[in-house]
């Protein structure tokens, strides 16, 4: 029985967070129009279905009889190749994100399995590995567009991806030092329990300064306001994808919006304590539940500050990542690896 | 046996792709075909047991220096070469350059063969194994990068410092607001 049950549960596991992923994305379309409307007084979507509730289906069924458009001199291997790059990076990014502790599934196995696609030991990296793929999908996009402004945004997409990812990837490292792992399973077991009974060993504590970085830096990586230079529509009518349509078109901002999961979840895992943080929840097995509305604060985070601070210009985020962020990050690293070496050496 | 055919999968896609990055010509198709032929290294590296290196290749080569190469083809535009005028005019096509670039085609391949034929011998000083298990741990490697190789270490960042201030000087405009 238990034979073949596990691969069977490990096979349920991928299909629901694979579709999970695709649901999360149209969610994530409402959310925003709605939390928009919020913020500007208006009530966003209303029409389709209860209070607009379906209106992302509505946009997709749209975008599928879209008609397909590829511009005469774009070059015809990559125009194909760079949205379903995108998407390929935006998925597999999610595949070494743990995402609830061990589980027997209330009684149905008899050894505990781990909620996640795969546990990596070097899980912190190959995510990191893997998002930094999903560029080449906005690069290869503009330039194979043939197309002045596609090019452009594709220029900044790089130029961008390679300024944040330095602060990124040393935030991270911060955090490596710390759990002294870069699993991260055990980054996140790392932060279960409290410290003097009631304040959570959430790493956001020890560094709330990297916290920040990460949230930033994440920001400028998933190509969203205020750092959405790729796509600026009041320069580049629309950046990279101007000339994509239908169901190519569709595939960016679905990357996007699985890049934003992905990013929200990385972070609870390397700074929110992941699935602990609620004792009776996690003693029932029901410790995702935790986690999922982790990812969720962070999310709503990401769609508020989307609408409420302008976007900045090209060169200021130049000098920002590379005069601000990345030496801030440098400091945190530094001072991170002075205190443990002081406190565990 | 699994084993074996990913293996030749993998290199041969390593091969296949590293020939075509300098056989066509389209600059653009060429930085592609070397991060194809990164990630078919990342892949041997994990048959090796090697993960950690295998995503630092992805992460550095793949992810961050070949997004560099690409910004900078985007960046010239770099036209497609003309096969006719490229015969005709390109210094690499001189005679005197052409018979030195064969005579260290010659060398590499000489190097290959003697090293290849080594390798036997080389299995048995280290006892293969054990050499895998401890480069598959990311402590085994810090503890031997930062101890036995440290003076090396240290000199290859000097180096690449060194570059890049010299990268700096040589970009910079004179002028008033330089």
């Amino acid at each position: 029985m238990e034979a073949y049950l596990r691969p069977a549960v490990i096979f349920a596991m991928i299909f629901i967070v694979f579709n999970a992923l695709i649901m999360a994305s149209a969610v994530l379309v409402l959310a925003e129009r709605k939390i928009m409307g919020f913020m500007q007084q208006r009530y966003g979507p209303y029409l389709v279905g209860p209070h607009g509730m379906l209106q992302p289906f509505a946009d997709i069924l749209k975008l599928l009889f879209k008609e397909e458009l590829r511009p005469k001199g774009a070059d015809r291997w990559l125009f194909t190749l760079a949205p379903v790059l995108a998407i390929v990076a935006a998925f597999t990014a999610f595949a070494t994100v743990p995402f609830g502790a061990e589980t027997t599934l209330f009684g149905l196995l008899d050894e505990p399995m781990k909620l996640g696609i795969s546990d990596v030991n070097v899980g912190v990296l190959v995510v990191f590995a893997v998002t930094s793929m999903g560029v080449y999908g906005i690069v290869l996009a503009g330039w194979s567009s043939n197309s002045k402004y596609s090019l452009m945004g594709g220029l900044r997409a790089s130029a961008q991806m390679i300024s944040y990812e330095l602060a990124y990837a040393t935030a991270l490292a911060a955090v490596v030092l710390l759990a002294g792992s870069l699993s991260l399973r055990e980054v996140v077991d790392n932060q279960a329990g409290a410290w003097f009974g009631f304040i959570p060993r959430w790493y956001v504590f020890l560094q709330p300064l990297g916290f920040l970085i990460y949230m930033i830096a994440g920001v400028a990586e998933t190509n969203r306001a205020p750092f959405d230079f790729p796509e600026a529509e009041q320069e580049l009518v629309a950046g990279y994808n101007t000339e994509y349509s239908s169901v190519r078109f569709a595939l960016f901002p679905q990357a996007e919006y699985i890049n934003m999961v992905t990013m929200s979840a990385v972070a609870t895992d390397l700074y929110l304590g992941g699935w602990h943080g609620v004792p009776f929840l996690t003693e029932l097995g029901l410790g995702w539940l935790v986690f999922l509305a982790k990812v969720g604060v962070i999310l709503f985070t990401y769609i508020w500050v989307r609408w409420t601070v302008p976007r900045y210009r090209y060169d200021q985020l130049m000098a920002f990542g590379w005069k601000w962020l990345f030496p801030a990050s440098v400091i945190n690293l530094l001072l991170t690896a002075a205190l443990v070496l002081y406190f565990n050496g | 046996m699994a084993e074996t055919v990913t293996f030749y999968l993998l290199a041969g896609l390593a091969i296949v792709a590293s020939v075509l990055v300098i056989g066509q010509r389209n600059p653009m198709y060429s930085v592609l075909l070397l991060i194809a032929s990164f990630a078919a290294l990342a892949g041997l590296y994990i048959q090796l047991d090697a993960y950690f290196v295998a995503v630092a290749q992805i992460i550095i080569y793949a992810g961050a220096i070949m997004v560099l190469f690409l910004f900078v083809v985007m960046l010239l535009n770099a036209p497609q070469e003309d096969a006719a005028e490229w015969d005709r005019l390109h210094p690499l096509r001189r005679p005197g350059v052409a018979r030195f670039g064969a005579t260290l085609a010659v060398l590499l391949v000489v190097q290959l063969v003697w090293a290849l034929t080594r390798i036997a011998e080389y299995d048995a000083a280290v006892g293969g194994q054990a050499a895998g298990a401890a480069v598959g741990s990311v402590r085994e490697m810090g503890r031997v990068l930062f101890q036995r190789h440290g003076f090396a270490f240290e000199a290859t960042s000097i180096l690449i410092l060194v570059a890049m201030v010299g990268a700096v000087v040589l970009a910079r405009k004179e002028g008033p607001d330089a």
